[in-house]
């Protein structure tokens, strides 16, 4: 019975966990062996590995770049990304805590309007969202940190004011009778001990809009293309696409991602443990 | 402290106050009283009082065919998801060696956006339909159980995750008593493991529950509502009626604001399986 059980797992467990890891990566690798095929051998044979007549090297990759500029769309995602997701760290904390100290029902109504944005999907607004984005010339990569900011700001304020109730107020009021301004006790004392919580912020968000593909198709779309727009713009009509370049352009809009999980990893698995309450 | 703080509301507060009043604030009230009015401009509008809210059910079938279609894809990702996700958890739970790596790979999917997905699995079904001559636009079927496929392999990781926490923090003597007491593997399941990681269950079940009501990116991408919109789910049905005609406008926003009533709807049993469970404890 002890035998029995230590070879289901020591042997049979990881060959398991092992057959169902490659079913879990073979999805892409089946998409990078067939960029390096020509773009009609892709649909009439997608499991066929790249032979000679098949294979065309870094083709795809060069017409994919091309076709929908993929560089550029890769510098507008960056710096859409950053910066949004710089400004949510940094002003929502701040809102955060200025809400849960100070506490009056002023205050506690805007909390409770922040939470309540949670649960409102994006189809409620997009259209709204986008006549006021136009309206307001918010219809650019800078304006749409703007949007970002207000749109992700429920979730944030909701995870950081939870963080901050939990942690004593002893040190700040130490800090405000020996005459620090608020501005100092917020940047020297209270955010460096919200770094965690800045982290799951971070992360979360830094997922969302990363992969987002309605909000800035909508306000920024015609103009200019993030990742996830590009990879759409490939699609065009069905069948007339080109399939090589739609591969090849996958594949480069996974790297980023793959390469960022590679190097973060340990704080992505923690700030999805502990944002584990977003709905 | 409270009163030498208060005043600096405009530093601390306004930056996100004004953000959130113009992403979400404004458009939502708006988007509100739209859906009472005809209009093509947002300027230009005429109260019609529930005349959207009616043609949303009357125009064509297209609402209700796409409500039942979420309500199924969400309650059979939502129970797929989860089942396979707490197996997953329960194998990486044991102390073998290459965990992290098997939970690095299984986690990894969750990470990549909703439109490569779709990309990603269309040609993977096509691929496999390919044999039958066909592809994912020819039977609704298939683009329901691909989507389906797709969610498990993006979600299974994410709610792994999750889950593992929870059973990482089960007291260990609990589960060595029962042991003693001549549990079966299958009794500590049951009546020690899965009362314990409860919480946990309940996160990862609306966590499902509302990501598979409000999918939109994998829908599109995947087929876009084809054949004949048959596997439009609410969210893209919504997008086709703002963007689909002239005129329609109004009724787009008509099912969004029902689509926001049934989300909230979700939130609210969220909230209170949460606090029910927070009483017994």
């Amino acid at each position: 019975m002890k035998n029995k059980s230590k070879r289901w797992q020591s042997i049979f467990l990881p060959a398991f966990l092992t057959v169902l890891s490659i079913f879990f990566l073979a999805p892409i690798f089946l998409v990078l062996m067939n960029s390096f095929k020509g773009q009609f051998y892709i649909s009439d044979a997608p499991f066929a590995l790249p032979d000679s007549q098949t294979f065309v090297g870094l083709r795809n990759y060069w017409s994919g770049i091309q076709k929908v500029d993929f560089f550029s769309a890769f510098g507008y995602s960056v710096f859409i990304t950053v910066f949004s997701v710089a400004a949510i760290v940094l002003f929502t904390a701040m809102t955060a805590w200025y809400l849960v100290r100070v506490g009056t029902r002023a205050a506690n109504g805007f909390y409770y309007l922040f939470v309540f944005s949670m649960i409102v999907p994006f189809q409620m607004v997009m259209f709204t969202m986008s006549k006021m984005a136009n309206l307001l010339h918010l219809d650019n990569p800078v304006g749409i940190v703007l949007l970002y900011l207000g749109f992700g700001s429920g979730l944030s304020v909701f995870l950081y004011s939870g963080f901050i109730k939990s942690i004593p107020r002893d040190v700040e009021e130490a800090a405000m009778i020996d005459g620090c301004h608020p501005l100092q006790i917020f940047f020297f004392v209270v955010f460096p001990m919200l770094k965690p919580t800045a982290i799951t912020v971070a992360i979360l968000n830094a997922m969302w809009i990363w992969n987002d593909y309605l909000l800035p198709y909508l306000v920024i779309g015609s103009r200019y293309r993030t990742i996830p727009i590009a990879v759409q713009y490939l699609q065009g009509g069905y069948g007339s696409r080109d399939m090589g370049a739609l591969m090849a352009t996958l594949i480069l809009a996974i790297i980023p991602i793959v390469v960022f999980y590679l190097a973060c990893q340990k704080y992505i698995i923690r700030g999805v443990m502990a944002g584990a309450v977003k709905g | 402290m409270q009163k030498s703080l208060r005043k600096y509301f405009a530093v601390f507060v306004l930056p996100t106050l004004v953000a959130f009043v113009i992403a979400f604030l404004l458009p939502f009230l708006f988007g509100l009283y739209l859906s009472f009015t005809r209009f093509t401009t947002v300027t230009n509008t005429q109260w019609v009082g529930l005349e959207n809210y009616i043609r949303a059910f009357t125009d064509n079938n297209d609402f209700l065919h796409a409500l039942g279609i979420t309500a199924a894809f969400t309650v059979v990702s939502a129970c797929s998801v989860n089942l396979l996700a707490f197996g997953l958890a329960l194998l990486l739970t044991r102390g073998l060696r290459g965990t992290n790596l098997f939970r690095t790979v299984f986690f990894m999917p969750n990470l990549i956006g909703g439109i490569v997905l779709g990309y990603i699995w269309q040609l993977i079904i096509n691929g496999l339909l390919l044999r039958a001559g066909v592809d994912i636009t020819y039977d609704p079927k298939y683009g329901f159980w691909g989507l389906v496929v797709l969610m498990n392999w993006q979600m299974i990781g994410y709610m792994m995750i999750i889950y593992i926490a929870g059973l990482q923090n089960l007291p260990g003597d609990v589960l060595e008593a029962a042991e003693i007491d001549g549990a079966s593997p299958w009794q500590k399941l049951r009546r020690v493991t899965i009362p314990m990681v409860m919480p946990s269950i309940t996160i990862c079940t609306f966590l499902t529950l509302t990501n598979s009501f409000k999918l939109f990116d994998q829908n599109f991408a995947l087929t876009a509502g084809a054949p004949m919109k048959k596997t439009a789910m609410l969210a893209l049905d919504i997008y086709n009626t703002f963007y689909g005609r002239i005129g329609d406008e109004g009724v787009g926003q008509a099912k969004a604001v029902l689509f926001f009533l049934m989300v909230a709807v979700i939130a609210a049993l969220q909230l209170r399986a949460t606090r029910s469970r927070e009483v017994e404890q």
